[in-house]
């Protein structure tokens, strides 16, 4: 139930954007993050985005994920 | 990732014994048998699974009242999905909304504002179950519903955290725990200074750990190298998400719209400032003294062991329910029925992964 997914802002309005997960689209409430800006990665839970990424935490993370996909393990969350 | 695995190894071998590993989060415990990770472990590290499931402690009494609720005429039940199929004591909010009640999935709390505003002549109950991560969204949810002077929205608060849980735990003399894998996402909001007084007072490390198998594998490296040392510190692998202090909006949000209690855990009974509560300001959207809820003695199964399952005392192949008159199809504890239930990832993953 603690699942937070990493999003990108596509759209954004006052404390209402839009964020992108692999194409789909939601809207979530970024009221609990500083300085939301468009193109920001964030991680969402519940509807609200609680944690915003720098570039070098979404470059962490892509590492991460390719490291698993060249072990062939896949999956992830 | 094998260099990873291999370092691992090696720190088994330096610690020379046997030791306890505790993923507190649902969600590692999911992560961890999704990617196989435990098979990539020394026989002597055990990862253990713990109560980090918010579906999973939420008390039997707390489901019959959300059931005796959404059997009022006038009320519509708003909940997480993970809810719907826990059993009460004698039915289940999936089974009541077969029969005609209206219960309705929401994605976030504020989905049920929204539900309040289209439905003025319904009470609309958000059953408010989840850790740190979970309840600033719901206090969120009754600002919202204060600001916009809604008078038909309510929530039946029965949210958790995580500190005194763990500490608890750590007084239980069926569990011998030698190091937690913090819960990422808690964190997040809570911040990792959090689990300090857990290193200080008993000496038992944390590493706050992200939730790719990677992340897994790290912490478990932290930890054994923490043990090896004879070090008990908090350190962070999860730092890309997670820091020191943590998402201070989201506690002042919390602490603007609840405080501590004590709080009863389903297995575990009642351990003091586990809980939060909605503050007297906010009693008009608290839904126990607004519609009068009462929470009766609740009857669990007597054969489930979810209890001791919740606690790491042992694993789901110890109970004799699990597989056989408790499946997913047709759970009788709830560690059966969450996506991230302990023994919903046993069930899923096989017992040959689950033995290692």
């Amino acid at each position: 139930m603690c699942l937070a997914v990493p999003a990108k802002i596509v759209e954004l309005q006052g404390t209402a954007a839009t964020i992108s997960v692999e194409g789909a689209l939601r809207e979530v409430d970024v009221s609990l993050i500083e300085e939301p800006r468009l193109g920001d990665f964030v991680l969402v839970h519940a509807g609200f985005a609680i944690h915003k990424w720098d570039q070098s935490e979404v470059d962490e993370w892509e590492t991460i994920r390719r490291g698993l996909e060249v072990a062939g393990s896949g999956g992830g969350g | 990732m094998m260099v990873v695995v291999q370092r691992i190894g090696e720190l088994a071998q330096r610690v020379g014994r046997d030791v306890n590993l505790m993923e507190v989060c649902g969600t590692h415990t999911m992560a961890a048998f999704r990617s196989g990770l435990r098979q990539l472990l020394p026989s002597t590290v055990h990862l253990i699974s713990g109560p980090g499931c918010p579906v999973c402690v939420t008390d039997t009494n707390y489901i019959d009242a959300a059931i005796a609720l959404c059997r009022r005429p006038d009320v519509i039940v708003a909940t997480f999905g993970d809810l719907m199929r826990v059993p009460g004591s004698e039915s289940s909010l999936e089974n009541e909304r077969a029969a005609g009640a209206e219960v309705r999935v929401v994605y976030s709390p504020t989905d049920a504002v929204a539900l309040a505003r289209e439905n003025p002549a319904k009470k609309i109950v958000f059953l408010g179950v989840g850790f740190e991560t979970t309840a600033p969204t719901v206090a969120a949810s009754i600002v919202l519903a204060s600001k916009a002077g809604l008078q038909n929205f309510f929530v039946l608060a029965a949210h958790k955290t995580m500190p005194h849980a763990m500490e608890a735990l750590l007084h239980d003399q069926q569990v011998k725990i030698d190091g937690f894998i913090c819960p990422g996402h808690v964190t997040v909001i809570t911040g990792a200074a959090m689990y300090r007084f857990i290193c200080e007072k008993y000496r038992i490390p944390c590493v706050v750990g992200g939730f790719e198998p990677f992340d897994m594998l790290k912490a478990t490296e932290m930890l054994l190298a923490q043990i090896a040392d004879g070090r008990a510190d908090v350190e962070v692998e999860y730092s890309r998400s997670v820091s020191d202090r943590g998402n201070v909006a989201a506690q002042k949000l919390m602490a603007e719209v609840f405080e501590e209690c004590d709080a009863g855990w389903r297995g575990i009974g009642n351990i003091p400032r586990s809980g939060l509560t909605i503050r007297m300001k906010y009693a008009a959207f608290d839904a126990v003294p607004a519609l009068g809820v009462r929470f009766e003695p609740a009857r669990p199964h007597p054969g489930c062991r979810c209890g001791d399952v919740l606690r790491g005392v042992i694993t789901p192949l110890e109970c004799k329910l699990f597989g056989k008159a408790c499946t997913p199809t047709d759970p009788f504890g709830p560690c059966m029925v969450s996506s991230e239930g302990t023994c919903a990832a046993y069930f899923k993953y096989g017992k040959r992964q689950a033995a290692v």
